[in-house]
């Protein structure tokens, strides 16, 4: 990620351009944010389940992602270039298996207990980070990105916009759209909302809700290995990458409203870009500080979020 | 005398789980440990501290929170403070740019020291602090999320956030905090040496006797209406409105109070361990204290406590002979207790004794039971272990 | 202090709405101390809404609710509850790892606040007093039992009994005998006549006999207003209610 020195002694120009490509760096953060909070919406929002280990999925897409770059890199040089686009959807499909696997093995026996599937959650963190540590090494990994990724362009002298942060936004783009699609327009996905809504019904009229909520969950979660995948485009991943987004992700979710794609969208935006400016103004941590405690008290303020759904209950 | 026995020892059995736990905390550990394993087992007894608590606010009340490292963190940092003064005396820092203050803050060039820490040059007030800080900030905290009915799965996720945001608060201020460090190189106590053996064990004691204070209050709490009313907010808080109680301010109470009880387990913690640093305070250390009230049974204060010394114990034992092992045991601890045992050793403990009471009674009365509910013990008269 | 000819409870012009879908719909009602009301209608009419309102579960979007002279709207729940206003719910609500002592206890109307609680002691005249209640909703050999393992009918009684316990001045039924068997019935109107006597009743039903055997005054409700107002022979022979809900 950027890093910068004081603002003082550049020029009014200079600043314009820092704070152009500190929104951009913004961007890129926001399209991880995006993608982390979409997948855990999907989750949360629509299960009420919640998954403490997303951040390991995403991570597990990030290291699909440099399985693929290293197996390209030993045997077969010449697919280079092609080889970033499959290994996105090889890391959405794994993570999603995974989840699958996860949602048969130990989730679905938790759904009325979202306590429970906190710490439940917790501690499959705790196993997938140490399953990567054994497996990947505790240093941290990255990808050989192809050459089209590499580089910028400059609109102007003092602009330097990375052709990567445009990419991952494209992705993040792309899938919001994809799954918005999917949820409305696709059958599995009218079942997805039906038994969310009305479970004993959907069963009544024969939708197979079991596969349903493990379909959801797995969706979710191979989501979230796509945001590995865009993830492996602007930092390096250790086993605990993903724990670093993790509490952002859900502040994202729950500020945005947590049923709710619209709400998620500008809460990532929103929260994104503050924590990206802040921390260009204030010391390293402490703009990270800032924006989460602006969160928490807006949240303690206001607990349903931006975009609040008006369901009677 | 009989009633006071019920309330604060939970009756003849309550009575025997106390005793039992005092003979093993005063007798028989210091006498078969080494002072240096037993310095460990008082250092398992300061996170016993943040266990009990638990219980009250998880066990009892319902209500989970990820963040009472927070609290164990700012009592043992009110501690660290007044502790670090007093080794931080013109005459010991002699050698520094500016005598008389902390070294870290030497180093980070602060000439005077910062008004936040002068009222801890005082004993008395570092140990107001070290209950009331954690306690003020808890009912602050409580009362402006439970108010707006902020639970469940929100307000875990809040005090994890919270406790985030210390941590990196405390980590980025090493001026001020003393940073990732924390503060170090702590010394006497009012002029006593708390670094030496004899020291060790006399807070060993105290340690082990305030815990038991500690259970010994959560009792008496539990006996009471409160303790019932507790029950009631878990099982179904809206219906407790609607029997005419305010439900947000008895969360409050429990928060509060488990957060007075963490503040004292931090202070122990840093006069047995001598220091202090974020890494107590932040999201890891939080949900690492819920998996001890877990496994030993968050319904039991007892049983609390020793989850909290199982775990340890066995933590120390994975990281000396297979370190790598650790975390999927942990893991699978989380895992495990949420899906085969909810309610922690206690909780099989339990089970156990009351399917051998029932054996015990058909076997003695076999024909009356037929029409009457086969209602097992009644869970709260006398059971707590 | 309250007149006693004023009525208990006023509700004037009444309206809740969600999302533009009016529950209630300008309601005008009102109640008398020491009377036994029970509110019929089909399903949707807004019934179990009113309640709602009353002991502020719901916020009404328009109107009044008096009660003893004060304005209920914008209190919180638990202040409607010591102002003396009870409520049972629909489906049985008591607290399942309690016993029934302890439900009752609970509902002990003194030693409300933290200190209270922590302050308060089961004096003699607590377990009497809970005992005697126990006895009044047939509970009394089930004191020791927890409130899981209760039937469905039992677990209505306590409801009730829990409710007695408030001692309320206004006393809100909804559905008192849903799920009982004939004899369960039986004792449970007996048992609502007996407690009738200085406390208003307002009960939501739809076993026609059973309201017949208690009510003193009935009220329709029909798309959140009120249909029909009177006693149970001239609600059975009007002719919008028997097109709307009896049946001819």
């Amino acid at each position: 990620m950027l890093s910068f020195s004081p603002f003082l002694g550049y020029s009014f120009q200079e600043i314009q351009s820092i704070l152009v490509m500190q929104g951009f760096a913004g961007l890129s953060l926001f399209s991880v944010l995006l993608l982390m909070a979409l997948g855990l919406a999907i989750i949360f929002g629509q299960m009420g389940v919640v998954n403490l280990a997303h951040g390991e999925f995403m991570a597990l897409g990030a290291y699909m992602v440099y399985l693929c770059s290293q197996i390209v890199q030993d045997h077969f040089p010449s697919l280079a270039p092609y080889y970033f686009v499959i290994a996105i959807v090889i890391a959405f499909f794994v993570a999603g298996l995974v989840g699958a696997l996860v949602e048969w093995t130990m989730i679905r026996f938790l759904y009325r207990r979202p306590l429970d599937t906190l710490l439940a959650t917790w501690g499959l963190s705790l196993i997938m980070q140490q399953a990567f540590r054994s497996i990947f090494g505790a240093r941290e990994v990255t990808p050989t990105l192809p050459e089209w990724l590499m580089g910028s362009f400059k609109p102007t002298e003092n602009i330097d916009i990375p052709i990567n942060g445009v990419f991952v936004m494209a992705l993040s783009l792309f899938m919001v759209g994809a799954v918005t699609f999917f949820m409305f327009r696709s059958r599995m996905g009218l079942h997805m909302r039906a038994t969310v809504q009305n479970r004993a019904m959907s069963g009544a009229v024969g939708i197979n809700t079991a596969l349903v909520d493990r379909l959801t969950f797995a969706l979710g979660c191979g989501i979230a290995g796509v945001a590995g995948a865009a993830f492996t485009t602007i930092g390096s991943t250790g086993p605990d990458s993903g724990s670093r987004y993790i509490v952002d992700t859900f502040l994202v979710v729950v500020f945005g409203g947590a049923a709710n794609m619209i709400g998620t969208i500008v809460s990532s935006f929103g929260i994104a870009q503050a924590q990206s400016v802040s921390e260009f103004f204030l010391e390293g941590t402490m703009g990270k500080v800032t924006t989460l405690m602006v969160i928490v008290l807006i949240l303690m303020i206001r607990p349903q979020g931006l975009f609040p759904s008006k369901v009677r209950s | 005398m009989k009633s006071i026995l019920r309330k604060f020892l939970g009756g003849r059995e309550g009575a025997v789980g106390i005793a039992l736990l005092a003979l093993i905390v005063f007798a028989v550990l210091p006498m078969t440990l080494d002072i240096f394993r037993l310095n460990l087992v008082g250092k398992y007894l300061t996170y016993g501290f943040v266990a009990v608590g638990l219980v009250l606010l998880w066990g009892n009340s319902g209500v989970l929170s990820l963040g009472q490292g927070i609290f164990f963190g700012l009592g043992g940092y009110c501690i660290a403070m007044f502790l670090k003064l007093e080794a931080s005396s013109p005459a010991n820092t002699a050698i520094q740019s500016t005598p008389g203050i902390p070294d870290f803050m030497d180093w980070n060039q602060i000439t005077h020291l910062p008004a936040i820490w002068v009222p801890f040059r005082s004993l008395p007030f570092a140990l107001l602090a070290v209950i009331l800080l954690p306690t003020l900030i808890a009912f602050i905290v409580g009362a402006a999320m439970f108010k707006r009915r902020v639970g469940g799965v929100y307000f875990a996720v809040i005090t994890q956030a919270l406790a985030l945001i210390l941590s990196l608060g405390i980590d980025g201020n090493q001026g001020l905090t003393g940073g990732r460090n924390g503060i170090t190189d702590l010394r006497t106590l009012w002029g006593w040496d708390i670094r030496t053996q004899s020291a060790q064990y006399v807070l060993y004691y105290v340690c082990g006797a305030l815990l038991i204070g500690c259970i010994l209050i959560s009792r008496w709490v539990l006996s009471t209406r409160m303790g019932r009313l507790l029950l009631a907010i878990k099982d179904r808080e809206d219906r407790v409105r609607f029997s005419g109680y305010d439900v947000a301010s008895f969360k409050v109470f429990a928060f509060s109070l488990s957060a007075a009880m963490c503040g004292i387990g931090g202070a122990m913690f840093v006069l047995q361990v001598g220091f202090i640093s974020p890494s107590l305070v932040g999201i890891v250390p939080s949900i690492e204290m819920v998996i001890y009230a877990a496994v030993g049974g968050k319904m039991s204060l007892l049983g609390a406590v020793y989850g909290t010394l199982a775990v340890n114990t066995g933590k120390s034992l994975f990281s000396e002979n297979f370190p790598q092992l650790w975390p999927f045991f942990m893991g699978g601890l989380f895992i495990a207790v949420v899906m085969l045992f909810p309610n922690g050793i206690a909780g099989v403990w339990q089970s156990m004794r009351v399917r051998f009471i029932q054996l015990r009674h058909s076997a003695k009365r076999a024909p009356a039971l037929a029409s009457a509910p086969s209602a097992p013990t009644p869970l709260l008269e006398g059971s707590e272990v | 202090m309250s007149n006693e000819k004023e009525p208990l409870l006023t509700i004037e012009d009444l309206t809740v709405s969600f999302d533009g879908f009016k529950a209630v719909d300008g309601l005008n009602f009102s109640m008398d101390r020491n009377e036994l009301r029970v509110i019929i209608g089909p399903n949707g009419a807004g019934k179990t809404t009113v309640l709602d309102l009353i002991c502020g579960k719901t916020r009404a979007t328009g109107g009044k609710i008096l009660f003893k002279d004060r304005e209920l709207r914008g209190m919180p729940e638990h202040k409607i509850v010591r102002f003396g206003i009870g409520r049972k719910f629909q489906t049985p609500s008591i607290y399942e790892n309690l016993t029934v002592f302890e439900n009752l206890e609970i509902s002990y109307p003194s030693g409300h606040s933290v200190f209270g609680c922590l302050a308060f002691r089961r004096t003699p005249e607590v377990i009497e007093r809970i005992e005697s209640v126990a006895e009044a909703v047939f509970l009394k050999e089930m004191l020791e039992i927890e409130g899981a393992f209760l039937s469905h009918g039992q677990k209505q009684w306590l409801e009730i009994g829990m409710l007695l316990m408030q001692e309320p001045e206004l006393l809100m039924l909804d559905e008192p005998v849903a799920g009982m068997s004939p004899a369960e019935r039986e004792r449970t109107g007996d048992l609502l006549q007996r407690i009738c006597k200085n406390r208003a009743i307002l009960i939501i039903e739809h076993d026609m006999e059973f309201v017949q055997r208690i009510a003193h005054k009935v009220t329709v409700l029909h798309l959140g207003k009120i249909l029909a107002e009177g006693s149970m022979a001239e609600i059975q022979s009007n002719e919008r209610v028997q097109d709307v809900y009896l049946g001819h």
